[in-house]
């Protein structure tokens, strides 16, 4: 395995403005009858990172994915940079999604490669196919952002070829190639063995470095208390504290946010 | 077998490969393509979110797969004329198997569209790719691994499915064996002939078949 290198020109941050990157507010969202969101409200400052965690089911995911609107909330406002949606406004129409949607970079917990793509023509499928760049320019480009997340050799496998984390870092080149304002990460370590955690959660360290505005959904303790600016835990559908990572962390406010710190940071306990 | 017999085997297999080449393997490849793009067309409709949508491709799906072939070429060739719609033979039997295999190997589609995870579907959006741009590029790369088991057993069905053709006067190899046979009644012999040409084609698309799908197999863990 090759160390990730660090940061690297093409993979910069958007320029920052004054003021949240990302503000959300209201946001609602059920399944049904179960209501898996209930009045979200939040903001991110750029180039800060966002840590969500929070016992299973307990709607981080969900958030992840109305900030992209692969799930559309019932109500609620998004507004990423210069692109807000109001959920609450319907129809959504497929054209505020699409735009709403490539504001951001997305990393799964799964990672979903395309598995008949090349690790290359995966990080260029978005640039090539979608935004419809020339090919020559943004191959250049990818094997920067493999070199940034330390696969510039393994450009011509195919993704069953690599390990999990390294599956994992393509899918943050992937998300990057795009040059999104924002990058979201689904518990990206969650799937993967233990000791391929690492170099995964470095790659992450490094972007939070370079300055990418970055909201992460993990249950990885020690990257919270190292890389996040704000902690968000979240129980039953609401945020039931945030602050900075010391404040959730370490002095937990609600017996729910320590119960569960307890629980992962002791399981046998 | 006497000397009479062998001399009219040697003699037809010349004019049944002649039938072979020249119609039936073309009424075989022009049905299927055409098929092909009908059935993908079918099953993105069968997927549509639409309810109308949907449901005229899953009557036709119905109508296909409910109705004897050999009624369909019947009702193409010899009823369409009492609504003013007359095909040649050959034309004819290219819109009976077109229309036969586009509901078959729709089917097929769908499931194997179905089969690619939501993942695939849900990653191509967020690196910015529509619908088109993900189906084309994304799902229906990943749905021919699934599909092509499936879409050559429809392939080879269609290749002894055409033998039908020469029920409405279509010169394809079963018929021309049966015209070399009728006035010596060696039906034996040319009806051996001509099973062996189809049996031989159908050798050669097997043997494509698994190279196919040998070639699919290159980007997964085998
Ligand atoms: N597509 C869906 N249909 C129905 N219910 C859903 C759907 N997606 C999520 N849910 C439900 O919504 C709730 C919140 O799910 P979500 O995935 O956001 O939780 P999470 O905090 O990410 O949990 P985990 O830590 O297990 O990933 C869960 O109860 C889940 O069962
Ligand atoms: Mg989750």
């Amino acid at each position: 395995m090759t160390e990730p290198t660090t940061p690297l020109t093409t993979a910069e941050p958007a320029v920052l403005q004054p003021g949240p990157l990302v503000s959300v507010s209201g946001l609602a969202k059920s399944f049904g009858d179960h209501e898996v969101l209930r009045s979200i409200d939040f903001e991110v400052d750029p180039g800060s990172v966002t840590v969500l965690i929070g016992p299973s089911g307990s709607g981080k995911t969900t958030v992840l994915r109305s900030l992209n609107a692969l799930d559309v909330a019932d109500a609620g406002v998004v507004r990423i940079g210069e692109v807000e949606v109001d959920f609450a406004r319907r129809p959504v129409t497929k054209q505020e999604v699409a735009t709403l949607r490539a504001q951001s970079g997305m990393v799964f917990q799964s990672h979903h490669l395309f598995p008949h793509l090349t690790v290359l023509e995966n990080v260029t499928a978005g640039p090539v196919l979608a935004q419809r760049r020339d090919r020559s320019e943004v191959a250049g480009e990818a094997r920067e952002l493999l070199r940034l997340v330390g696969l510039e050799e393994k450009a011509d496998a195919y993704p069953y070829q690599l390990s999990g984390g390294q599956q994992q870092r393509v899918g943050i080149a992937r998300a990057l190639a795009i040059r999104p304002k924002l990058m979201l990460f689904d518990e990206p370590t969650s799937a993967l063995d233990p000791e391929l955690v690492g170099e995964v959660l470095v790659v992450m360290k490094n972007l939070a470095a370079q300055g990418w505005t970055m909201v992460v959904v993990t249950h990885e303790i020690r990257f919270a208390q190292q890389v996040a600016d704000q902690v968000l835990f979240m129980d039953g559908g609401v945020i039931v504290e945030r602050g900075t990572p010391d404040e959730v962390l370490t002095r937990p406010r609600t017996e729910r946010a320590r119960q569960f710190l307890h629980r992962i940071l002791d399981p046998l306990d | 077998m006497n000397d009479q017999t062998t001399q009219l085997i040697l003699d037809s297999l010349g004019p049944l490969l002649r039938a072979t080449v020249t119609t039936t393997i073309p009424l075989t490849i022009i049905s299927f393509v055409l098929g092909l793009v009908l059935a993908l067309g079918v099953a993105l409709m069968r997927l549509s979110s639409v309810p109308v949508v949907s449901s005229l491709a899953r009557i036709y799906v119905s109508l296909v797969r409910g109705t004897p072939l050999l009624l369909q070429l019947f009702i193409i060739y010899y009823g369409l004329p009492a609504l003013g719609v007359r095909f040649d033979p050959f034309p004819a039997a290219v819109v009976a198997f077109t229309l036969n295999v586009g509901g078959y190997a729709a089917e097929v589609i769908r499931s194997a569209i179905l089969s690619v995870p939501k993942g695939q579907w849900e990653a191509a959006s967020t690196v910015g790719m529509g619908y088109v741009t993900t189906l084309r590029r994304v799902v229906l790369p990943q749905a021919v691994r699934t599909a092509i088991p499936p879409l050559s057993n429809t392939l080879i069905s269609l290749v002894k499915d055409t033998s039908l053709a020469s029920t409405i006067q279509v010169t394809e190899l079963l018929r021309v064996a049966q015209e070399a046979a009728a006035p010596t009644y060696e039906f034996f012999a040319l009806y051996g002939v001509a099973a062996v040409y189809y049996w031989v084609v159908c050798l050669v698309l097997s043997f494509v078949q698994s190279r196919l799908e040998e070639r699919q197999n290159r980007y997964v863990a085998t």
